[in-house]
């Protein structure tokens, strides 16, 4: 009895580690506890889930259990929400050590976080605040990314964001701080495909073009979600960021598009305000893996570019 | 490349867009700071609202997501109007929103519309407790058999190790019932609300547990949880409710799962 309960000990976890299941080229949903019945009853053949890292920085109980019951039977991609990364003062080295303890814990398909901030000073605004794109704040944020990196012992995969103003200061284009970011820091991309449709929108500029300047290369993964519309001071369309639907025509378009130059890399339908049924993400899900696949048969040979 | 004023600043200073894009998210009287603008310099006011409107009404939601009992006991327009009160006065300090609202119980029993309903801040103490219970770490409950192996003469001095996720509320009013009835979703016109009652909060299996405690038996058990021997807590008990029933009190701990070991003094 007593040696099972004593198992905690790190020779022993090490035996418990999970299985290595590939992700590559894979359509996955995010994993919401209102489905998590839903899934674990029917096992889908394949896909991935992706969780938001802070859901389960508690010290135990039901999150890790149903955590640790998904990643047994798939990948799973690690997101984190608010390292802050984007921010003007120092990591919280306290929530990178959270972070780096359910990497080490979970061996994740794909670890990524936001170039983004939400935390000034102690104060936490639990959302993704934007940044100026300067060389200053680019030299910065590479420092932040070189130090979760080092935490985590592997490469972040960093996601563009949705914005809807844009900063007087910054003195550079998004996709040349990103491609400089992950030039100078060395991590990979999420590359947001509603994210830039909501912020090509917003501020004017095409679509297309930022894709056509993005470095593609780097990306390994790409977000998919829904947005939903306002408007400006001046009347003008707003689109906001809002996961509460499904992906809209324009982005699945786009994505169709990324996937073509790109090929098949791990592709995530985000939903998470309004939440479906299950059936109902699982199908948007489908929509995104019928593309991929699609894709993959162009790509199938020589190809340079698939996904580990 | 760079204009003269920005490529001959230090790099490595630190940017100081935190202070001037966060000032105004939480603070409706601020305008809208000079940092940002839309498209081509157009103003930024609907464009920096979104920013603020995420904040508020996420942070509402998180608290709504905390105090689901207390907001059906409310009402979602009183509960959003209070919470955004409480979100503009205690922005939460710490990135992990399972950690947030532990000031709310305190706000509520001060928050001048709530004075009809003296009992919100005692539930709302007990759905706090609920959320620490179901994040708390894992651990093996105390047996049965392991208490049921200790010799009778060595009862008296034996201390208890209490499992992570033990949580006790006491209240002056029916805090449990009305808790139950609302996290249930029940009718709940015919509970009374003066009836002090005590909560003990456990995760003995998978699922957090939250049962009334009888007379004597939050005394008891606080008692043991700091680390009183068992006859101490006896004693004090049977203090504060001469009926208190120990053989029922000690069954109900296992069964709840409070602790997790026994200590019988015995170096072994």
């Amino acid at each position: 009895m007593n040696a099972i309960i004593q198992f905690a000990d790190s020779q022993a976890s090490r035996l418990l580690r999970f299985p290595a299941h590939s992700i590559a080229g894979l359509a996955g949903t995010s994993l919401k506890h209102e489905h998590l019945s839903a899934i674990l009853a029917e096992r889908p053949a394949y896909g991935f889930f992706e969780v938001h890292a802070e859901n389960y920085m508690g010290a135990g109980g039901p999150p890790h259990r149903a955590l640790e019951s998904v990643r047994r039977d798939y990948p799973i991609s690690l997101h984190g929400v608010c390292m802050s990364i984007g921010g003007p003062q120092r990591i919280d080295v306290a929530h990178l050590g959270r972070f780096a303890a359910l990497v080490e814990r979970y061996e994740p398909a794909l670890v990524s976080e936001h170039l983004a901030w939400s935390t000034h000073e102690t104060t936490y605004f639990n959302d993704l605040l934007p940044l100026p794109y300067t060389e200053a704040t680019l030299a910065r944020v590479a420092d932040h990314i070189g130090e979760v990196q080092e935490a985590i012992r592997r490469p972040i995969l960093l996601e563009n964001p949705s914005t809807y103003v844009l900063f007087r200061d910054s003195t550079m284009s998004e996709t040349d701080f990103i491609r400089e970011l992950a030039r100078r820091s060395g991590c990979g991309l999420l590359l947001d495909v509603n994210n830039v449709f909501v912020s090509a929108t917003n501020h004017g500029f095409s679509a297309l073009d930022y894709l056509s300047d993005f470095p593609l290369e780097r990306v390994g993964e790409i977000h998919l979600a829904g947005h939903a519309e306002q408007s400006d001071d001046e009347g003008e369309r707003l689109l906001i960021d809002s996961h509460d639907g499904p992906v809209a025509d324009a982005v699945w378009t786009l994505f169709d598009i990324v996937a073509d130059r790109r090929g098949p890399i791990p592709t995530l339908v985000e939903w998470d305000s309004k939440i479906p049924d299950w059936s109902v993400l699982k199908a948007e899900a489908m929509a995104a893996q019928a593309i991929l696949d699609r894709h993959a048969q162009t790509f199938v040979f020589g190809s340079t570019h698939a996904a580990r | 490349m760079l204009p003269a004023d920005i490529s001959s600043r230090d790099p490595r200073e630190k940017p100081s867009y935190g202070a001037a894009f966060s000032g105004a998210l939480i603070d409706p009287e601020r305008a809208t700071p000079n940092c940002v603008a839309g498209p081509n310099g157009k103003t930024a006011t609907k464009r920096y609202n979104v920013y603020r409107n995420n904040v508020t009404v996420s942070l509402i939601e998180a608290l709504a997501s905390i105090y689901p009992a207390v907001q059906r006991i409310t009402g979602a327009e009183f509960f959003r109007a209070m919470a955004r009160f409480h979100v503009r006065a205690n922005p939460p300090r710490s990135p992990l929103l399972f950690e947030y609202g532990r000031d709310f119980p305190d706000f509520i029993e001060r928050y001048e519309y709530a004075q009809s309903v003296p009992w919100l801040g005692d539930v709302a103490r007990i759905e706090r407790a609920w959320l620490d219970c179901y994040h708390a770490a894992d651990a093996e409950p105390l047996s049965a058999t392991a208490l049921g192996s200790v010799p009778a003469d060595r009862l008296a001095k034996l201390v208890f190790l209490p499992h992570p996720a033990v949580r006790i509320v006491r209240s002056s009013f029916s805090a449990v019932s009305i808790f139950a009835a609302n996290r249930n979703e029940e009718q709940t016109d015919q509970i009374q609300a003066d009836d002090p009652e005590d909560a003990l909060i456990t995760r003995p299996a998978h699922d957090v547990v939250v049962r009334h405690l009888p007379a004597g038996g939050a005394t008891f058990l606080t008692r043991l949880i700091e680390g009183s021997p068992l006859a101490v807590a006896v004693s004090a008990a049977l203090e504060v409710a001469p009926i208190f029933d120990l053989s029922a009190s000690m069954a109900g701990m296992i069964d709840a799962g409070v602790f997790t070991t026994i200590n019988d003094g015995d170096p072994q």
